[in-house]
C-alpha cells in the first residue's frame, strides 16, 4: 500500500498524519484525565463523564454568546473565562452528584455505572430540552483561526496547536495537584486505605467529594476544549465515553502517566491507520489491538503494584 | 450482597417452591392467555418482541445475579443471534426471480447497492436453515467461550470486564456500521418475507410466532431454573460472593465463569432469532452500547436475582417505554434515567424484591396454618 506515494509524500502523510494524531492525543487526554482521577483514583465508573464535558461545550457556547451580543471587544479573550467557568459549573455538578448519588455506592462499583448511566440519560434530556436537539458551534475567535505553513506540503491547524497546549497544561496542573499538593497526598492515602486514611484524621469523605469535583470539572474543560474544533449536540459525549475509558483502562488505572501514555500510542495507531484504511476500520482495528493487550495484561500498561 | 434467595438453593428437593410455581403459573397465564385474548395482532406482535429481551435479562439473572459479572455487551450475542437468522432469510427473499430488476440478480440487494456482484463466502452456508439454526446459537456462544476464556483465565473480573464488553459492543457495531456490502450497514438487513416458503409478515403468522417465543422463553427458564438450583448454581454464588475462597477450595472459578457466560450469551442469541423472525428485521441499533445496557436495566428492574422478575421488568419497562414515549417522549427520557437510579439506590432487588417484602407475606397469611416444622437438631 505504500508503493503508490513516492518517500517525500509518505513523509509528509505521516507528518500530517502524525500531526491529526496529536490533536486526538491531546482530545484523548483531556477526555481521559477527568476520569483517571475518578476511575482511577475512586474507582467509581462514571458513565455520565461524556454529559460533564458537554455541559462544559455549552457553558463555553454561552459565554461565547454572551461576549457576542454585549462585550464583542473582549471577544479575543472570551474563551478562558468560560473554560474557567465550564471547570466551575462542571465540578460544582459533580459535587452534588458526589453527595446526592456516588457515596451512597462506594461498596458497589458495578451499580455506580448503572446510576451514572440514568443520570446520563437525565442529563441529556436537559441539555436537549434547553439547547435544543441541534448541534451547536461557537465562533472561533480570529487569532485562532488559520494555521502556520511549516513546508510546502505540511501545515498546522492553530486551534489544533492551542489544543495541544490546553492538555499540557492541565496535565501539567493536575500532575501537581496529585503529587506536589497536600490535597493529592490525602486523595492517594484515602486511595490506598480508606480506613487508615480515616484513623488518621484525613477528612475521607471531603476528600472524595473534592476529588470526584475535580475530576468532573476537568471533564468540563474538556468540554469547552472542544467546542474549538467541533460542534455539540446532546447526546455527542455517549460518542467518546467507551474511548475514554478504554484509554483508562489500558494505560493502567490509578497512573496519570500511564493515561497519557495510552492515548499517544491510541491516537496515534488510530491516525495513522485512518490514512490507510476507512476510517471505521481504523478504528475497528485500533480497539480491536487494545481489547487484545488488555486480555494479555488486564492491570494495563502503567499498572500500579498494590496489595489487595 | 445481597441473599440469593434461600429457595433457590433448592436444598427442599423440589424443582418449583409452591411460591415460583404459583409464579410461574402467572407468568404462563399472563404470556399464553392474558396477552394474546387482550391484545390485538399488532399488539401482541408488540408484546412478541419485548419478550425476546427477556431471552437477554434471563441470560443476566445468571450471569450477573448469581454470577456476579455484569456484561455489558449481551447486545452482540442478541445481534449475531440476530443477523445469523436474518441472513438465512434475506438469501430465502433474494431469489434471482425477486431480484432481476438488480445488475447481478440472486444476491441480498443491498450487497447490490454496494457494487458486490458475488455473494461472499461466509454468506454461502447460510442457505441452509439447518445449519443456520445451529450458526443462531453455536457463533454467539463460541464468541463468548473466546471472550470468556481470553478474560477469566487471565483473571479479568468486575468492573473491567464490563468495560471490554462494552467495548465489544462498539467494535462489532462500528464493524456492522462499516461495513456496508456485506452487512447492510446502519439500516440492518431488512425486508425479510418467508421461511421455508412460510410468509411470517401475516398476523397468523406473528401470532404463531408469538407463542413459539413464549414456548422457547419458558424452555430457557427451566434450563435456568435447572442452573440454578444445581451445585453450579451455588458454586456461582459462593464465586460471587467470595471469589478466592471458592478457588483455594479447589474449584475452577474460570470455568464456571465461562459456562454461565456462554450460557448467557445463548440465551440472548435466541433472543435475537425470535427477534428477526418477529419484527422482521435486524439492524446494528440492537447491537451497541445503548441497547446492551437497556437489557441490564430491564434486568435490574424486574430484580437481578430473580429468572421471573427478569421477564416481568422486561414486559413492565418496554411496555412503559412504549406508551410513554409515544405521548411523553421528554418525560419518558427523565423517567427511564430515573428509574436507573431508584433501582440502584432504593430497590436493588427490583420487582422481585418488592415482591417478597409486600406480597409473599399476604400469600404466607392466605394459606392454612400448619404446625412450623421441628428443627432437626
Amino acid at each position: 500500500m505504500f508503493a503508490d506515494y513516492s518517500w517525500g509524500e509518505l513523509l509528509s502523510i505521516f507528518a500530517m498524519q502524525g500531526f491529526a494524531g496529536l490533536i486526538l492525543f491531546s482530545v484523548f487526554v483531556l477526555m481521559a484525565l477527568g476520569l483517571a482521577i475518578i476511575f482511577g483514583q475512586m474507582g467509581v465508573i462514571n458513565m455520565a463523564h461524556g454529559e460533564f464535558m458537554i455541559l462544559g461545550a455549552y457553558v463555553t457556547y454561552l459565554v461565547s454568546r454572551l461576549f457576542e451580543s454585549y462585550a464583542p471587544a473582549l471577544f479575543g479573550i472570551y474563551f478562558f473565562i468560560a473554560m474557567a467557568l465550564a471547570f466551575v459549573v462542571a465540578g460544582a455538578l459533580g459535587m452534588l452528584v458526589e453527595w446526592a448519588l456516588i457515596r451512597r455506592l462506594y461498596k458497589r462499583p458495578l451499580d455506580t455505572l448503572l446510576a451514572t448511566w440514568g443520570l446520563s440519560l437525565i442529563l441529556q434530556q436537559l441539555f436537549r430540552t434547553v439547547f435544543g436537539a441541534r448541534e451547536v458551534g461557537v465562533t472561533i475567535p480570529q487569532w485562532m483561526m488559520g494555521s502556520l505553513p511549516l513546508t510546502d506540503t505540511i501545515e498546522v491547524p492553530i486551534n489544533g496547536l492551542f489544543v495541544m497546549a490546553l492538555a499540557m497544561g492541565i496535565s501539567a496542573a493536575i500532575y501537581v495537584l496529585m503529587f506536589r499538593s497536600r490535597w493529592g497526598l490525602q486523595v492517594r492515602a484515602v486511595v490506598a486505605n480508606r480506613t487508615m486514611a480515616d484513623a488518621v484524621g484525613i477528612n475521607t469523605e471531603r476528600t472524595d467529594r473534592l476529588t470526584f469535583g475535580i475530576g468532573c470539572g476537568v471533564a468540563g474543560v474538556a468540554g469547552a476544549a472542544f467546542t474549538m474544533i467541533g460542534s455539540t449536540g446532546p447526546t455527542s459525549g455517549q460518542l467518546y465515553i467507551v474511548d475514554t475509558f478504554l484509554v483508562v483502562v489500558f494505560g493502567g488505572a490509578g497512573s496519570l502517566i500511564g493515561t497519557i501514555a495510552s492515548a499517544f500510542s491510541i491516537s496515534q495507531a488510530q491516525s495513522i491507520l485512518e490514512f490507510f484504511l476507512s476510517g471505521s476500520m481504523a478504528k475497528v482495528l485500533t480497539l480491536l489491538a487494545v481489547v487484545g493487550i488488555l486480555m494479555v495484561r488486564p492491570q494495563g500498561l502503567f499498572a500500579l503494584k498494590l496489595r489487595k | 450482597m445481597t441473599d440469593f434467595p434461600a429457595m433457590a438453593t433448592g436444598r427442599d428437593g423440589r424443582f418449583l417452591n409452591r411460591t415460583e410455581m404459583l409464579g410461574a403459573v402467572a407468568l404462563a397465564l399472563m404470556i399464553f392467555v392474558l396477552l394474546p385474548l387482550a391484545l390485538d395482532p399488532f399488539r401482541l406482535n408488540l408484546f412478541g418482541k419485548y419478550l425476546t429481551y427477556a431471552f437477554v435479562a434471563v441470560g443476566l439473572v445468571l450471569c450477573w445475579g448469581a454470577g456476579g459479572i455484569l456484561s455489558l455487551g449481551q447486545g452482540v450475542f442478541f445481534g449475531l443471534g440476530g443477523y445469523a437468522l436474518a441472513m438465512f432469510l434475506k438469501l430465502e427473499a433474494s431469489t434471482p426471480e425477486a431480484t432481476k430488476i438488480q445488475s447481478t440478480p440472486g444476491i441480498p440487494d443491498f450487497m447490490d447497492w454496494n457494487q458486490i456482484t458475488a455473494l461472499p463466502g461466509w454468506w454461502q452456508p447460510f442457505h441452509s436453515l439447518s445449519f443456520t439454526i445451529v450458526a443462531v446459537v453455536a457463533v454467539p456462544v463460541i464468541f463468548a467461550f473466546i471472550i470468556g476464556t481470553a478474560m477469566f483465565r487471565r483473571r479479568v473480573g468486575g468492573v473491567y470486564f464490563s468495560i471490554i464488553t462494552q467495548a465489544v459492543a462498539a467494535i462489532l457495531t462500528i464493524l456492522i456500521i462499516g461495513q456496508q456490502g456485506y452487512t447492510g450497514g446502519v439500516n440492518g438487513i431488512t425486508d425479510l418475507r418467508t421461511l421455508k416458503g412460510w410468509d411470517i409478515r401475516t398476523d397468523e403468522a406473528k401470532t404463531i410466532l408469538y407463542f413459539v417465543n413464549g414456548a422457547l422463553l419458558f424452555a430457557c427458564l427451566a434450563l435456568a431454573q435447572f442452573v440454578r438450583r444445581s451445585k453450579l448454581g451455588r458454586i456461582l454464588i459462593a464465586m460471587r460472593d467470595r471469589e478466592d475462597r471458592v478457588r483455594f477450595s479447589g474449584y475452577d472459578v474460570a470455568s464456571f465463569k465461562i459456562f454461565v457466560f456462554c450460557l448467557g450469551a445463548g440465551f440472548a442469541a435466541i433472543g435475537g432469532a425470535m427477534f428477526t423472525l418477529q419484527v422482521g428485521f435486524m439492524s446494528p441499533s440492537f447491537v451497541g452500547i445503548v441497547p446492551s445496557i437497556e437489557m441490564v436495566i430491564f434486568c435490574a428492574v424486574g430484580g437481578r436475582n430473580s429468572i421471573l422478575g427478569a421477564v416481568w421488568g422486561t414486559l413492565l419497562v418496554n411496555w412503559a417505554k412504549t406508551s410513554f414515549s409515544e405521548s411523553f417522549p421528554e418525560l419518558w427520557q427523565f423517567g427511564m434515567g430515573a428509574l436507573f437510579i431508584a433501582v440502584v439506590l432504593v430497590f436493588p432487588d427490583g420487582l422481585a424484591g418488592l415482591w417478597k417484602q409486600h406480597v409473599e407475606p399476604w400469600i404466607g397469611r392466605l394459606k392454612p396454618r400448619r404446625p412450623a416444622p421441628q428443627p432437626a437438631e
